[in-house]
């Protein structure tokens, strides 16, 4: 019926392509022409321009809000105002107090929603409409690498924010990405021998898993290094992220036999997870003989501060705690503190860093170029940020330095003194190789 | 025979004005802080989706709440021909329309079995399923929650036959144009336009007519003689085609598909965007999807910061009262705003945009042209056609009038 329509029609249409063709043609040149910049977003005028890209809703948000609260302290910092944190304790530091390369440093945000793909869209629009030299942030690593990818295409830097999987600098790491916070393979490194001297060399695991990468990667470090201990893992099940309930999952963990419950879950998810398991009686339970035993590999004050009390007793790993001692977190926690009233998370900690970290290495390079800046942060190493000395490694763009295996604190003196620190494993002891199996892959080239 | 002559040339010309809009769309969208090519990527691909989803809702009435699963089924077809076949677009969308289509089909055999409310259940539950197994169980397929990405060693067999080399990350690409900013702007919008045209033909042919009939009186329509199941399923496997390309576009302009993309939070996106514009209009969904997108991207990026810099031009007193009251409006709370715009758009103008247009074009006089026919065309359509349902009988009325 309608091919008549057409017939008739063919002329007119045909007329109607070719001046849409050409119009596109006409237009094209103009549209696609290379900006006079040398590279993507190159800074003109006195002001530069940072990319916060942070979960401000969904299961990570309550990490979100506070690494925007760290970001936004970092730009106080960098230009000068406030107490300068962690610029009085850094070194080597070329910071100068007056923003980067004299430059005013201002920002802008935007929420990742802990989805890559509305994570992607909020960062392009930063890199295409705001002018972001630079994107940091997120919360969850599936979103790190979705953004950091795309970040490689576009032709800025990344500065990946709370990410803990080992693909963001294993298999999918990227010349324009750079990672300051741990991963699950330091995490098992260093859980392991304190799980082992606590909880001895004959154990059955269960694993609950968040099912993403992150999730993927922690569960799979924990069983190598568990087993290599001795232990058996009784079975690995997969929940989906943001699941809210997880009593249907649990519930099977009662009479699995298994004595040990490994929780690979962050954010909401652990709070909630963890709270059901306390509450279905998991921790007063005797199997084989042993005290049935909870394990949440990567810890986080805020996630303690979720879960009350029923964290108290369970070890895990985390990147940074505010009751360190030494003079950069001292300093960071005291203006950090001062501003908000409240000590930072590690989440905050690990974007301060990485913000004045980048800073600090487009000072070095004595550009904005972001090949420039990738060549001052690898293999760059520093002191006076928290975590003791820390390496950039060249190979894969992984910070090495000190984990901190923590337990819930038993008798909290305040209601942030949540965790408390069993040992600070050395950097030595989770050091790995860059080409490790399943871990290699390829950083690619710098695209400016 | 001339009428019919006449409004042939009124559909030329709008569709040249269309093509014009879109194509210059980075000249004019500058001027509102949208003319970046991921949000011009947006509006192009949305609108395809919303247009599509027109077709069905807006000619034959029937509210479907399940068309992200075509979208989400255009998205992983798209990167799956991408890490198999070739990074060239035009397989991957032609897969994408296809499978769409396909499941379409299956999906709108079974639930057009029923009609009003219990239809649109039977397509979110079937769109809840493609979600759960996208999101779990075939996380071999779609690497869950993660996402499907395409990898520098995947096996990309009719490249690796003819020879072209992917270098850094894989794009899509057009015989050698990479896909991505502009050139990917560009590609959208001329699928766009094709779009449009195809649903301006529809609209106009005998088979819109017949779906316009469904949905003044599927009886009436059954007792004239008229199968109506055959429209039924055309116009629902169009739609779905519709939305398997937006989907395709979604992973051609960014290599990457994830199982959000078929919650039904999509799903319901896209009935608000057509709602908005306009149901049953032409132009209404493309607008509507705009509007949302719009706000979604720069609503949701004014920060405080953005605020007291707006309001710098008032006393400090007062700037800070004016960024206290409207903070909660812009950033994380951009749902509320539009939520608000949404209802007053309901309940001034329920039909959308195009009749607040409309209404506009009628309030100048001697300045009826060729725009203000066309929306007071779409708009008599619209309303003829809620006219006849409010009239329905009450066998009928488990149809109800879904705009």
């Amino acid at each position: 019926m309608t091919k008549k329509t057409i017939s008739t029609d063919q002329s007119r249409r045909d007329f109607l392509k070719t001046s849409a063709a050409t119009s596109l043609v006409a237009g094209a040149p103009m549209l696609f022409m290379k900006n006079a910049h040398a590279y993507v977003n190159e800074p003109k005028g006195g002001t530069v321009t940072l990319g916060f890209n942070v979960p401000q809703t969904g299961a990570y948000a309550d990490e979100g809000a506070d690494e925007l609260r760290a970001y936004k302290l970092a730009v106080k910092h960098l230009n000068g105002e406030g107490d300068g944190g962690m610029m009085n304790t850094m070194k080597p530091m070329s910071l100068k107090g007056n923003g980067i390369l004299g430059k005013k440093v201002q920002y802008v945000t935007g929420d990742t929603q802990t989805k890559s793909d509305a994570a992607r869209a909020s960062a392009k629009r930063m890199i295409e409409k705001d002018g972001a030299i630079m994107i940091t942030g997120g919360s969850s690593s599936g979103v790190a690498i979705a953004v950091q990818s795309l970040c490689q295409e576009a032709g800025v830097i990344f500065m990946a924010g709370l990410t803990h999987s080992n693909d963001t600098t294993g298999k999918d790491r990227r010349k324009h990405g750079f990672r300051h916070f741990f991963n699950t393979e330091m995490s098992g490194a260093a859980l392991a021998p304190i799980l082992e001297k606590e909880f001895g060399k004959d154990r059955t695991a269960y694993h609950l898993t968040a099912d993403y990468t992150w999730g993927w990667s922690q569960e799979g470090s924990i069983k190598k290094y568990t087993e290599n201990l001795g232990w058996n893992t009784k079975a690995a099940v997969r929940t989906p992220l943001g699941a809210g309930d997880f009593s249907q999952y649990i519930t099977p963990v009662l009479n699995s036999g298994a004595d040990v419950l490994v929780l690979n879950h962050y954010g909401k998810d652990m709070v909630n997870s963890l709270t059901q398991a306390v509450q279905f009686g998991l921790r007063d339970k005797n199997v084989n003989g042993k005290d049935f035993q909870i394990v949440v590999p990567l810890f986080s004050r805020l996630m303690a501060q979720g879960a009350g009390k029923n964290i108290k007793g369970i070890y895990g790993s985390t990147n940074w705690n505010w009751s360190l001692q030494d003079a950069g977190s001292q300093a960071f926690v005291k203006s950090f503190g001062a501003e908000y009233g409240f000590p930072p998370s590690q989440a905050a900690h690990t974007c301060y860093v990485q913000t004045l970290l980048y800073a600090n290495a487009c000072e070095m390079a004595g550009t904005f170029n972001p090949c420039g800046v990738a060549g001052a942060l690898e293999g760059f190493k520093f002191d006076g940020m928290g975590n003791g000395p820390t390496e950039y490694r060249a190979e894969d763009h992984q910070c090495f330095k000190d984990v901190l295996v923590v337990k819930g604190n038993e008798n909290s003196s305040s209601q942030f003194d949540l965790l408390k620190i069993v040992e600070v494993t050395p950097r030595s002891k989770v050091e790995y190789a860059h080409d490790m199996e399943g871990y290699a892959g390829n950083l690619g080239s710098c695209n400016a | 025979m001339s009428v019919k002559e006449s409004s042939r040339a009124r559909d030329t010309m709008i569709l040249a004005i269309f093509s014009v809009v879109v194509l210059t769309a980075p000249l004019w969208a500058k001027l509102i802080g949208a003319g970046y090519p991921d949000l011009l990527q947006k509006f192009a691909i949305f609108g395809l989706f919303a247009i599509g989803y027109n077709i069905l809702f807006g000619l034959t009435g029937y509210l479907s709440f399940g068309h992200a699963a075509f979208l989400g089924i255009g998205s992983y077809t798209t990167v799956w021909s991408f890490k198999l076949l070739s990074m060239n677009v035009l397989p991957a969308v032609f897969f994408a329309i296809l499978l769409s289509g396909l499941f379409a089909a299956a999906i709108g055999f079974i639930s057009l079995r029923r009609t009003g409310i219990y239809f649109s259940i039977l397509t979110l539950a079937f769109a809840q399923m493609s979600y759960n197994l996208a999101y779990s169980v075939l996380t071999p397929i779609t690497n869950g929650e993660t996402g499907l990405r395409v990898l520098s060693d995947d096996p990309m067999v009719l490249d690796k036959a003819l020879g072209v080399e992917v270098e850094g990350s894989p794009l899509g690409t057009l015989f050698g144009l990479t896909m991505t900013g502009w050139s990917a702007f560009y590609f959208c919008a001329v699928v766009l336009i094709l779009g449009f045209w195809v649903s301006l033909k529809i609209f106009r042919s005998p088979f819109g007519m017949k779906l316009l009939a469904i949905k003044s009186n599927q009886t009436r329509m059954e007792y004239t003689g008229f199968n109506t199941r055959p429209y039924l399923l055309s116009a629902f496997v169009i739609s779905g085609m519709y939305a398997g390309l937006a989907g395709s576009l979604m992973a051609v302009t960014d290599p990457l598909a994830g199982a959000e993309r078929m919650q039904w939070t999509a799903s319901g996106e896209v009935v608000l965007m057509t709602i908005l514009g306009g149901v049953g209009t032409l132009f209404g969904p493309i607008l509507g999807a705009a509007t949302i997108k719009y706000f979604e991207q720069i609503f949701s990026a004014i920060n405080d910061q953005v605020l007291s810099s707006t309001f710098d031009f008032l006393p400090e007193l007062l700037n800070q009262f004016m960024v206290t009251i409207t903070s909660p409006f812009v950033g994380e709370g951009w749902h509320l705003t539009l939520g608000v715009l949404f209802m007053v758009i309901i309940i001034f103008m329920p039909g959308g945009l195009m009749e607040g247009i409309g209404r506009l074009i009628r309030l100048l006089p001697g300045r009826r042209g060729m725009a203000a026919q066309q929306t007071q065309y779409d708009a008599d359509v619209t309303i003829e056609a809620n006219a006849d349902n409010q009239t329905t009988t009450p066998e009928k009325v488990e149809k109800g009038d879904a705009s």
